[in-house]
């Protein structure tokens, strides 16, 4: 039900290699699966339509190049197409010369703002050094300005609030007097969610821009979102001409066809991805990777890149090896579990792995779970490290019983890496992996 | 439109407060007041009468705008496809013959595949027991305070509420505030407390006060957050070891804007805490919560509630037929027909 695309593509294109040259026909099919893999990743009907008509055009009569085989020659074209479309006339924050830089968050109710405020708060702080403050103008949900107190503390910011018996434009405009006078160099305005369609409130929001002349609007946009995103998107355009998006919510296994939406219809760049409660959880948003994640072909270059930073050189090169001589044991397999601990949770990093994210199914993932593994994995003995297959069913009564865990609990790692080695030595040899297998079976 | 006496069961006799009887002038307008209130939300949040000439006539066209229309709605493509595909074999047969055929039987399917049995939230236990779950920011919190006003002041029942989300900052504060605005009382834990534990004392002060209805809030989490998924089965489990058949219902939440993501967090929600209702809240926008008619038909959870605002009175029991015109209703909400939208300070 999740496969992805290449997958499906792969179905349906099955019979071409032999043409040489994809026809009229096996571009239709393909077109079908292309149209129903962005559907169920919630991207606009509009911008489906409009998108398939383009990858149509380009694949119509495309060689079917030696290296690929067609499904993956349809694949490429769609995620060219696609990173394209969500990529380009990317833009920065723009930073004030003297005096505060002034930034308003904007959003659906529960979209992601006020997390989103603490987030940027800490991200200015630590990466540029950037005295930031925070303002309260969030007077609609009950205890807003409560949590906004909290988040933006927790961030390191100066928090500037009123109560909520003031109109949130008064608060506005004397929190960015207060910033002026404090001599920040940031001020990020949370305000309340609304609904686009509600005047009252979005006139209240271009009033709030007006007051304060921020340097930069920012929508902060659910990655869960549906077909709607594109209203919400024009709508908030229209009274407040945001200049860019915040994607929240992007630690789940939502495709988030949304980001798409909202740039292929506005024209307005996606800035940052939030992807978890935590205020660390926050980064520069991809388009590449997104386009990828859309496709449900999993985020392999942040995951490249995310290891690569925690891992040094030598290592890197001897972990390959390894892989490709398929001599990576469960030693190894301990060492990369401590690393992949020390590189942030697990979820967040398992999904990145193609298709990973969809199909986590039943397997294990929590991060006490590998607690679990590693107790298990130190509980046998370097000569079953080595050589797993060793483990019968005593030797798995006594590692179950040191480690304190199940036969089950044992048997059941023994088997995931098993099927781990194989994903890697496919991985290594640039193929993408079979997961059929990992899902648990569904 | 559904009763609230419909939805609940609780064995006894609706208050006799609600037809204003008992009430002085005061009751009575402010009765009729809210029933002219909730006329207009109701027939912007579920659209008004469907137009017969949605579609003109039976034909190639008439079959695309309806698909259009569906995936617009967020219904999914594979809901999609079963309700298109009937649909073209009941007109290849010739049961249906008019663009008005089309669009009755359309409705009818629409509302038959909203409707799934055990509908109704069964209050007779003492206390009842009712835990809310879902995704961050889908609206737990906003919906527990609505629906306590509601069990108080529409079937006379006393509720309690416990301020199970321990994690989000200021979480417990908010709960607070509409428990003062549903006038209930609460039970909080600290900040970063166990949430099993203040959901247990909550349960426990229940019983002992004797209130009809317990509430619990849960921290808003992503269903694919397995540690956070595992703290409530055991917040469920300690409910159940203070009362064996509890919780009584499990809600979760669904934002009607979410996408097809929405199927994955009503499965994976089931799958570890039982739920056997959802919620469909901020109806009062643009979006259609098509994807509770995918969760409808593939999971066989029926719609139970909806939220239509931020206000404590904007909530309503769900009715598949309003629901299946709302789906296909064109552009319901013209800004010009939003009510004056003066919410609580
Ligand atoms: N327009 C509208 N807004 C709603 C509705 N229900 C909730 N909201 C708003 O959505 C936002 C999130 O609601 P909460 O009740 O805090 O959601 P929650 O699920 O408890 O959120 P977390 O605990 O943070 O995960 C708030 O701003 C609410 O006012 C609704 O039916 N319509
Ligand atoms: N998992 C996850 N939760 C988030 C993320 N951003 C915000 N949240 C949660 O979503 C809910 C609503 O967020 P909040 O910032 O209060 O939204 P606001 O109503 O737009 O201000 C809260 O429970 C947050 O903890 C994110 O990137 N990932
Ligand atoms: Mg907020
Ligand atoms: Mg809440």
């Amino acid at each position: 039900m999740f496969d992805t695309l290449s997958d499906r593509l792969q179905e349906a294109l099955g019979d071409v290699r032999s043409r040489g040259k994809l026809t009229e026909d096996d571009v239709n099919k393909a077109m079908r699966q292309v149209r129903l893999a962005l559907l169920e990743a919630d991207v606009n009907f509009k911008v489906v339509k409009e998108f398939t008509a383009a990858v149509r055009a380009r694949a119509l009569g495309a060689e079917v190049l030696e290296s690929l085989n067609p499904g993956q020659q349809v694949v490429k074209i769609v995620s060219d197409e696609l990173t394209q479309l969500m990529g380009g006339s990317g833009r920065d924050l723009v930073f004030a010369r003297g005096g505060p830089t002034v930034i308003l968050m904007a959003g659906l109710q529960g979209s992601g703002k006020t997390t989103a405020c603490g987030k940027l708060a800490r991200h200015l702080r630590e990466e540029k050094s950037l005295d930031v403050a925070v303002a309260a103008c969030d007077l609609q949900r009950p205890a807003a300005v409560d949590q906004l107190v909290k988040v933006g503390s927790q961030a390191g910011a100066a928090v500037y609030e009123q109560g909520t018996s003031r109109s949130p434009v008064d608060v506005a405009e004397w929190a960015l007097g207060q910033a002026k006078a404090d001599r920040r160099d940031v001020l990020i305005i949370d305000t309340a969610g609304r609904l686009h369609v509600d005047e009252a409130l979005m006139s209240e929001l271009s009033e709030v821009k007006k007051r304060t002349k921020p340097h930069n609007v920012l929508l902060v946009v659910d990655a869960m979102t549906g077909q709607d995103a594109v209203n919400v998107a024009e709508a908030f355009a229209g009274a407040t001409a945001f200049d860019g998006a915040v994607l929240s919510k992007l630690d789940g296994d939502a495709r988030g066809g949304a980001a798409l939406s909202v740039k292929a219809l506005t024209g307005k760049p996606i800035l940052y991805a939030s992807t978890g409660e935590k205020l660390d959880a926050f980064e520069r948003f991809h388009p590449d990777r997104m386009a990828q994640r859309i496709l449900g072909m999993g985020d392999v270059m942040t995951l490249i890149e995310k290891a690569e930073s925690k891992m040094d050189e030598r290592q890197a090169a001897e972990l390959e090896r390894k892989i490709k001589k398929n001599q990576f044991t469960l030693d190894d397999f301990l060492d990369q579990l401590k690393q992949v601990r020390s590189m942030g949770p697990l979820q967040g990093l398992l999904k990145m792995i193609p298709g990973v994210g969809q199909q986590l199914g039943g397997l294990q993932v929590d991060d006490r779970e590998l607690d679990r593994l590693q107790a298990i994995i130190t509980s046998m003995t370097p000569e079953e490290r080595a050589n797993p297959k060793i483990i019968d069913g005593s030797r798995r009564r006594r590692i179950a019983r040191g480690s304190g865990t199940s036969v089950q609990a044992v048997s059941q790692l023994v088997k995931q890496f098993a099927q781990m080695q194989k994903m890697m030595r496919q991985l290594a040899k640039g193929q993408m992996p079979d997961l059929q297998g990992l899902a648990g079976g569904r | 439109m559904r009763e609230w006496s419909e939805l609940f069961v609780t064995g006894r006799e609706a208050p006799a407060a609600e037809d204003g009887e008992n009430g002085g002038d005061e009751r009575k307008r402010g009765f009729f007041g809210r029933l002219r209130e909730n006329m207009t939300k109701t027939r912007q949040a579920l659209g008004a009468e469907l137009q017969a000439t949605m579609f003109e006539r039976l034909d190639d066209e008439a079959f695309e705008r309806l698909e259009e229309a569906l995936i617009y709605a967020d219904v999914g493509a594979r809901t999609t496809a079963s309700i298109v595909e009937r649909l073209e074999s009941e007109a290849g047969s010739g049961a249906l013959e008019t663009g008005e055929d089309l669009t009755r039987r359309l409705r009818e399917l629409l509302a038959e595949t909203a409707t799934v049995d055990n509908d109704t939230i069964d209050l007779r236990h003492s206390p009842a027991v009712i835990l809310v779950v879902g995704v961050n920011g889908t609206g737990k919190t906003t919906s527990i305070g609505k629906i306590a006003w509601h069990l108080q002041r529409e079937l006379g029942l006393s509720v309690l509420l416990g301020a199970g989300d321990t994690f989000r900052a200021a979480a417990g504060e908010q709960l607070e505030v509409w428990a003062e605005r549903a006038g209930c009382d609460i039970v909080r834990g600290a900040e970063g407390s166990d949430p099993a534990s203040v959901v247990f004392d909550t349960v426990e002060a229940g019983v002992a006060r004797g209130v009809d209805v317990v509430i619990c809030d849960t921290a808003g989490r992503l269903h694919t957050q397995q540690h956070l998924m595992q703290e409530l089965a055991k917040v469920r489990k300690v409910i159940e070891r203070k009362i064996p058949d509890a919780p009584h219902e499990t809600l979760l939440t669904i934002d009607a804007t979410t996408g097809q993501n929405g199927l994955r967090q009503a499965m994976l929600f089931r799958d570890v805490t039982d739920v056997n209702g959802i919620v469909l809240t901020k109806l009062d926008g643009t979006a259609k919560g098509g994807i509770a008619l995918a969760i409808a038909r593939e999971l066989r959870l029926p719609v139970k509630l909806i939220g239509i605002g931020e206000g404590i009175e904007d909530l309503r029991p769900f009715d598949p037929d309003d629901f299946a015109s709302a789906i296909l209703e064109d552009d319901p909400k013209d800004s010009a027909a939003m009510p004056d939208r003066s919410r609580e300070a």
